[in-house]
């Protein structure tokens, strides 16, 4: 903003993407000077978030404006943490158009719990919680039992969740990069009236015209966050300096080892026989239902550091951490017709 | 050889987080069914380390089960459960690299006639297309259909792999036909740069490491003119210069507290700047860029591919679907057009046929006045016909219920675009272009 002339010769000679760079290290350089690690990270990777963050801008004015009840599915993960700050982008000075609604296995990290009433606080906008345990008494779902994973069961009450309130249009952080079936959704996905998506009938999705229009009954599950990487998620946390859950970072936690993770010993987590209780210090990679969520060892305290352990990581997010896509060669696709995310 | 080492070094990815800027190309793989897409995308990853260690196992395990020989690389993109029975692609796979030199977002698109609806979907948002044929069959109906569309999506930068060298022990002449068959094709469709290169995807030659197969060869690899191809074709438009006229499609009204409103919507077309003089479209009242504001804080201007709302000066009724635009050189605003359209309808398009158009952000009726003809993929040539059948590509004149804003395609990828939707189904049926084909040195006219 303070070289006005030098911003338009740069223009005239970039490329779109540099652009937009460009415009946008103008508009918030005095905001971001006072991160002082994250500035110079920020300038560096600015062309390509930059153009994600507006492409995912655009989804939600789509999304919100074409749906009639659309809702923002929100984990308290990293994901839907960003999702939440572009949200904000998207709709300030207003409010949000739509809640926010938390798909709750009952199995949770108080970290987490914690961190979503926090930021839902702040942000002033308004939370749904949809609790697995609910389906469980109503005996919609059969209870796995006390240690058991609850995460396929979340598909029952999230549709529950929508046939209540009549949503037509579900935002959630899911990104591409996270599984082979992932890779293969749309931005928008069109869900039939039992919530089920169908990979060999995806609808043309072309350019930037993402059409959500459904039938009474019908959904579509809205992405808009399919080109990030993990990566990207936290070059971005980092540029724009977002609260995370502190698991995210390395601490001291109890685990027993199965299934090859490191699961944190809590109410629903306890040792077998056989298993052995260590304290380790650990952090988590992905946040989900605590009983299926494994820990990775890490001395990554900073997002920063966190960063360069991403980058150098030879193990896939849900490899390292998720037990649940390990019963079978396509357990997300068959998740996901069944109603899942 | 033949298989790949199934150990590999930890990815480059630490120096790429901590080097220079990068910039982005998006890339679609097109062509034939079983010409080896997505066998060469999977060898472009695994020979740039792109893969994890627990999806390389993943991969050897699913190859193993399914009895393909050690690691089939197909199924690093192929992972549906349809897709590893069939082995083919059903619809496209979005992922994600980095090299030291960029980033690419890359769609590996199916290449069965069935889902060509995927195909387009996956190149239309891409700034060049890998089209790889095999080598031992030359062009097939397909291939040509695949570059037909790309092109007129307006991907105008292609690799080419002529692929499955290895079939015809890296035979010079082979190459040379398949080079001048296909460069002769991305000539008449106006393609800007083609560059072909032997490639065989299974073994990886010339795909990521240069090779001594052919030594005849002197040109990059598949990487070397990935990574050396202009970046962000897609936002940049035909025709168009910098500082060319903005425009802004209304996607949602944003209301100020203590009164006022500001218009949301992505920026494209030119930059859009503080103090321009405005027309809002399709009713064509004017007014001035009081403000450009973001979450961050306002803009004084803001480049193509750039979400931002805009305050006017003067209080006009402005509401979704409505388009600002710079008051010169505005799009045309019609009721009546001319447009390509790819149609992927389960019914013929006929004359008489309503739809619904959704364009930019306005979504209204639509009625097919006439279907004119259809573009014949191997002779390049507009033949007259009566109707459109499924993956056909064809010229037809609409009639809106509501005026549209548009520029022709070629000028302008967000104004000239739109897509046909069916009103009992919802379903997106066609995908549409803003003016005519533009063939080089073929006829441009079915029906005079």
């Amino acid at each position: 903003m303070t070289n006005a002339v030098e911003t338009n010769d740069r223009m005239a000679t970039a490329a779109p993407g540099d652009e937009l760079a460009n415009a946008r290290g103008e508009a918030s350089g005095t905001a971001r000077t006072t991160s002082s690690g994250a500035t110079t990270s920020s300038c560096r990777s600015a062309d390509h978030l930059d153009l994600l963050e507006s492409h995912a801008v655009f989804v939600m004015r789509e999304v919100a404006a074409e749906s009639e009840r659309p809702v923002l599915l929100f984990s308290g993960g990293k994901d839907s943490a960003v999702l939440l700050h572009l949200a904000a982008k998207a709709f300030r000075p207003g409010g949000f158009p739509f809640p926010v609604m938390h798909i709750d296995t009952g199995h949770n990290f108080s970290e987490v719990l914690e961190f979503r009433d926090r930021r839902i606080a702040e942000l002033g906008e308004r939370l749904l919680v949809a609790k697995v345990q609910d389906s469980i008494d109503r005996g919609r779902v059969l209870d796995p039992g006390p240690g058991a994973s609850r995460n396929r069961l979340q598909t029952a009450t999230l549709l529950d969740a929508i046939a209540e309130h009549s949503f037509d249009a579900c935002i959630g952080g899911a990104r591409r990069d996270e599984d082979k079936a992932r890779a293969k959704e749309r931005v928008l996905s069109f869900r039939n009236a039992f919530g089920q998506w169908d990979p060999k009938r995806q609808r043309p999705e072309l350019w930037q015209l993402y059409q959500g229009r459904v039938q009474a009954g019908e959904q579509v599950r809205a992405f808009p966050l399919s080109d990030w990487t993990e990566l990207d998620i936290w070059q971005y946390v980092l540029r724009e300096e977002l609260e995370l859950p502190s698991i995210y970072f390395s601490h001291r936690r109890e685990v027993v080892a199965r299934d090859g993770m490191l699961l944190a010993v809590s109410e629903w987590v306890q040792p077998g026989e056989g298993e052995e209780v260590t304290e380790e210090t650990v952090r988590f990679r992905t946040v989900g239902d605590a009983t299926c969520t494994g820990a990775v060892r890490s001395k990554a305290s900073t997002v920063a550091q966190v960063i360069a352990e991403v980058a150098a990581s030879r193990i896939s997010e849900r490899g390292a951490t998720r037990a649940d896509d390990r019963f079978s060669e396509t357990a997300m696709e068959d998740r996901k017709r069944q109603g899942y995310f | 050889m033949p298989a790949p080492e199934r150990t590999q070094t930890p990815c480059g990815a630490v120096e790429h987080a901590t080097a220079a800027p990068m910039d982005l190309l998006r890339f679609a793989s097109v062509g034939s069914v079983d010409d080896g897409k997505s066998t060469l995308i999977g060898r472009l990853l695994f020979d740039t380390r792109q893969l994890f260690e627990d999806q390389i196992e993943a991969v050897a395990a699913a190859s193993e089960r399914r009895g393909v020989g050690d690691v089939d690389l197909a199924f690093v993109t192929d992972g549906l459960r349809a897709e590893r029975e069939q082995g083919i692609t059903i619809d496209v796979a979005y992922r994600y690299a980095a090299t030291p030199r960029r980033k690419f977002i890359i769609a590996d698109c199916p290449g069965h006639v069935q889902y060509t609806r995927n195909m387009a979907t996956g190149a239309s948002t891409a700034d060049l297309a890998l089209l790889v044929v095999d080598a031992t069959v030359g062009l097939r109906e397909q291939t040509r259909r695949h570059a037909c569309i790309a092109a007129l999506l307006g991907v105008d930068q292609f690799v080419v792999c002529a692929n499955k060298m290895d079939l015809v022990d890296w035979d010079e002449g082979t190459f040379g036909k398949v080079a001048s068959e296909i460069s002769s094709l991305t000539r008449r469709l106006g393609v800007s740069s083609t560059t072909v290169i032997p490639t065989s995807a299974l073994f990886g030659d010339y795909v990521v490491e240069p090779s001594d197969a052919a030594p005849w060869y002197q040109g990059p690899t598949v990487l070397g003119a990935l990574e050396s191809a202009p970046a962000g074709r897609w936002a940049a438009v035909h025709g168009r210069h910098r500082g060319a006229a903005s425009r802004l499609p209304v996607q949602w009204v944003l209301r100020q507290p203590g009164g006022g409103r500001s218009y949301a919507g992505m920026v494209n077309g030119g930059t859009l700047r503080r103090g321009d003089r405005i027309v809002v479209l399709p009713e064509g009242r004017e007014s001035t860029v009081a403000l450009i504001e973001t979450y961050d804080g306002p803009l004084p201007e803001a480049p193509v591919g750039m979400s931002v709302s805009v305050h006017l000066a003067d209080d006009l009724d402005v509401s979704r679907g409505d388009l600002i635009s710079s008051a010169d050189d505005p799009p045309r605003v019609v009721d009546e057009l001319e447009a390509t359209v790819c149609w992927f309808g389960e019914r013929e398009l006929r004359a008489g046929e309503r739809l619904q158009i959704k364009h930019t952000t306005r979504v209204t009726p639509v009625i097919v006045e006439d279907v004119r003809a259809r573009l014949d993929v191997n002779a390049l040539r507009l033949d007259p016909v009566e109707e459109l059948r499924d993956n056909d590509i064809g010229v037809v004149r609409l009639k809106t219920a509501t005026p549209l804003a548009v520029d022709l395609y070629h000028q302008d990828r967000i104004t000239g675009s739109f897509v046909l939707v069916e009103e009992a189904t919802h379903a997106t049926v066609a995908a549409g272009m803003v003016g005519e084909p533009e063939l080089v040195d073929g006829e441009k006219h079915g029906r005079s």
